[in-house]
């Protein structure tokens, strides 16, 4: 054991590390890594995460003595779980939050990934050293990510634990695994704007077109597309009145399904699932299937089967989007 | 001598509508100093890109350090440094962050890569300036890192694309002189593309004329400049007294003078083409005529001259591509109506 430890801390000594070459990507994950920290863009968007974040949990926090003494179920009472969900209805609890502001945070720590670095001219210089050129837009999309990822796990546990030493109530292993995957889903949620936004600032030469392109992709999801489908269902759907409610059921399953094209829907049908154990259908129910359903929580497992469509989707749809920047800057001729 | 370090074999590359770079086989040896000459959008650029692997040519084959282009650009992007004419450092580091940052990337671990960054830096001559922020460095400065950025891998050869672009004359000079130190000392093979012909000649054992995507000509300068204006005969410029009542006379007396070609009078100074070198002769027999000559000089021809000849070439070049280019429109309008 001595011996693991002596080892360990020759391995990670300063003067190792100094010594040690590194491989082309971990030298560009650095650079990116230190790059995005130090740039005032982050520190506002850092800024406004972290006010949201206190903003929500200060609704829930003096909320939640009141919600926990009235539940129901004193075995299973998930407080933590209650802490990143509750809300006073003054403002929305952090995940739905999150769907708004987690593209904003994509987008703005992609959209000038390559074209800003090929107007300034260093992207030809980065191309003329030794390394292979999907590097670097693998550090591009795996910086932010990291990022990303650090920022929510920190925010979490952060108040976790505060909310620990505070109400002295233990957590449960179901709350730990079901934040975990509420924070892994963000980060794809993030990853998928990232790579919509890095696909734009491919294409797109200038950092403007593409920040705006990015916002405008944004504001039609959250906003246009829910009144678009709607709009365009109305003049399909016959009267609902003379419709049985099998059918009634199937055009709201069908409307539900075309909503989720919407990576917005995906991302909070997911977290509100993972969250809210008592969510036990995405879809509509019908009162044979409700008849003799105990209003009991469902497993994480069950949870986790119910938002893996969900969750399959968004990494398919950021998959696609990486898959065509990846082929896009494969294929650039760069040059300054 | 002859060991050629590049060596490119009918390399062509085509865009849509263009031919930027048209069958070019051309050999660099180690240790030499190459001048690639040529008017904005030459293909100056595409040939360097195509060299370092950035580009992929429509055919042909680019050797550079033994090694393919297309194939192993890993490998000469090792042995190669390049800069570009538009260089760009990341603004918010130092210089010394910049430059060990490539270091880091060329396989140097953080020390190596720190120390050979500050080394470089004095020899660059920016020692007092390693610590300050890249974005309050002016452009002769950027043009300075961007030496050393070129050299912290140790290349052995240096791709220099436009290097004097925008720095003030001074500042040409001691870049130049650094350039050919490094060449003197390090037996670094230099290619040096620009537009600019008096910084080329300056430090140039060969250049090469790229026009159009052709290489029209290649060899050192004054070989140069006897390929081209020999047919022209020899020029000798002669300035004499002001005497204009007697120019007639005088434009008389020396075309008196067996072998000349032509006359041609500016004011008091006088352009004398000859089939052959007899500028002592011309000298002797206006002396002896009683001229006052003030001043003999024999034309050499620098860099602009025989850039000058090939771009006129290019220029009717230019003029009877647009005709066959109008012709074949026509035809296929033609073609296309009937």
């Amino acid at each position: 054991m001595k011996n693991l430890i002596k080892s360990l801390k020759i391995h990670f000594s300063k003067e190792n590390i100094l010594n040690k070459t590194q491989s082309p990507m971990h030298t560009l994950l650095r650079k990116e890594i230190s790059e995005q920290i130090r740039s005032w863009r982050f520190v506002i968007l850092l800024t406004l995460i972290v006010l949201t974040f206190i903003a929500s949990m200060y609704s829930s926090l003096s909320n939640i003595k009141s919600a926990f003494i009235s539940s129901e179920n004193n075995n299973e009472s998930f407080f933590y779980l209650k802490l990143l969900t509750l809300t006073d209805d003054s403002i929305p609890p952090f995940h739905i939050f999150l769907s708004f502001l987690a593209p904003i945070l994509g987008i703005s720590l992609g959209f000038d990934a390559i074209n800003s670095e090929n107007n300034n001219g260093s992207l030809i210089r980065l191309m003329a050293q030794p390394l292979y050129r999907d590097n670097i837009i693998v550090a591009k999309f795996l910086a932010p990510l990291l990022i990303v990822a650090i920022l929510f796990l920190s925010l979490t546990f952060l108040i976790i634990g505060y909310a620990m030493y505070i109400s002295g109530i233990p957590i449960e292993w179901q709350e730990i695994i079901r934040i975990l995957s509420f924070n892994l889903m963000t980060v794809l949620y993030v990853g998928f704007w990232l790579s919509i936004a890095i696909l734009l600032s491919i294409r797109f030469k200038q950092p403007a077109t593409s920040a705006l392109t990015a916002i405008g992709i944004w504001l039609f999801f959250t906003i246009f597309f829910q009144v678009v489908v709607n709009i365009a269902i109305k003049a399909f759907i016959p009267n609902p009145n003379y419709l049985s409610s099998d059918k009634i059921a199937y055009y709201n399953e069908l409307i539900l399904n075309i909503l989720r094209i919407s990576p917005n829907q995906l991302y909070v049908d997911a977290s509100t699932t993972l969250l809210m154990p008592t969510v036990r259908s995405l879809g509509p129910v019908s009162m044979e299937q409700m008849i003799g359903a105990l209003p009991s929580t469902i497993s994480v497992r069950n949870s986790l089967m119910l938002v893996w469509p969900q969750l399959s989707g968004l990494v398919a749809f950021t998959l696609l989007m990486f898959a065509i920047s990846y082929y896009l800057f494969m294929r650039q001729e760069i040059r300054s | 001598m002859n060991n050629p370090i590049i060596k490119l074999r009918g390399l062509s590359k085509h865009y849509k509508n263009k031919i930027a770079v048209d069958n070019l086989s051309l050999e660099i040896n180690k240790g030499e100093v190459f001048g690639l000459l040529g008017p904005n959008g030459a293909g100056k650029t595409t040939t360097i890109l195509m060299l370092l692997g950035l580009s992929e040519p429509t055919s042909g084959q680019a050797l550079v350090c033994g090694h393919d282009s297309t194939r192993n650009s890993i490998g000469i992007k090792k042995k190669v440094g390049y800069l570009p004419d538009n260089l760009g450092f990341y603004g918010n580091m130092t210089a010394v962050e910049n430059l060990s940052f490539v270091g880091r990337l060329n396989g140097f671990s953080e020390k190596e890569a720190q120390e050979k960054a500050l080394d470089l830096l004095e020899k660059v001559g920016l020692k007092n300036n390693a610590h300050q922020k890249v974005t309050t460095f002016s452009r002769g400065m950027k043009q300075r890192l961007g030496l050393a950025d070129v050299l912290i891998k140790d290349p052995e050869v240096i791709i220099l694309d436009e290097p004097t672009l925008g720095i003030d004359p001074s500042g040409v000079k001691d870049f130049l002189a650094l350039i050919k130190k490094l060449n003197k000392q390090q037996n670094l093979t230099v290619l040096l593309s620009s537009h600019h012909l008096q910084h080329v000649q300056q430090i140039c054992d060969r250049v090469g004329i790229f026009v159009g995507g052709k290489l029209l000509a290649q060899g050192d300068i004054p070989s140069l400049s006897k390929q081209l204006f020999n047919k022209n005969g020899f020029v000798t410029l002669l300035r004499v007294q002001d005497n204009e009542e007697d120019t007639t006379k005088l434009k008389y007396d020396i075309k008196s003078l067996l072998g000349l070609q032509e006359v041609i009078m500016k004011g008091n100074e006088i352009e004398v083409i000859s089939t052959h070198e007899q500028t002592v002769e011309l000298v002797r027999h206006l002396v002896g005529r009683g001229y006052g000559l003030i001043g003999v000089e024999q034309k050499t021809y620098g860099l602009d001259e025989i850039y000058l000849e090939y771009f006129k070439y290019e220029k009717n070049q230019d003029v009877s591509n647009e005709k066959s280019n109008k012709v074949s429109k026509n035809s296929f309008f033609k073609r296309k109506y009937t």
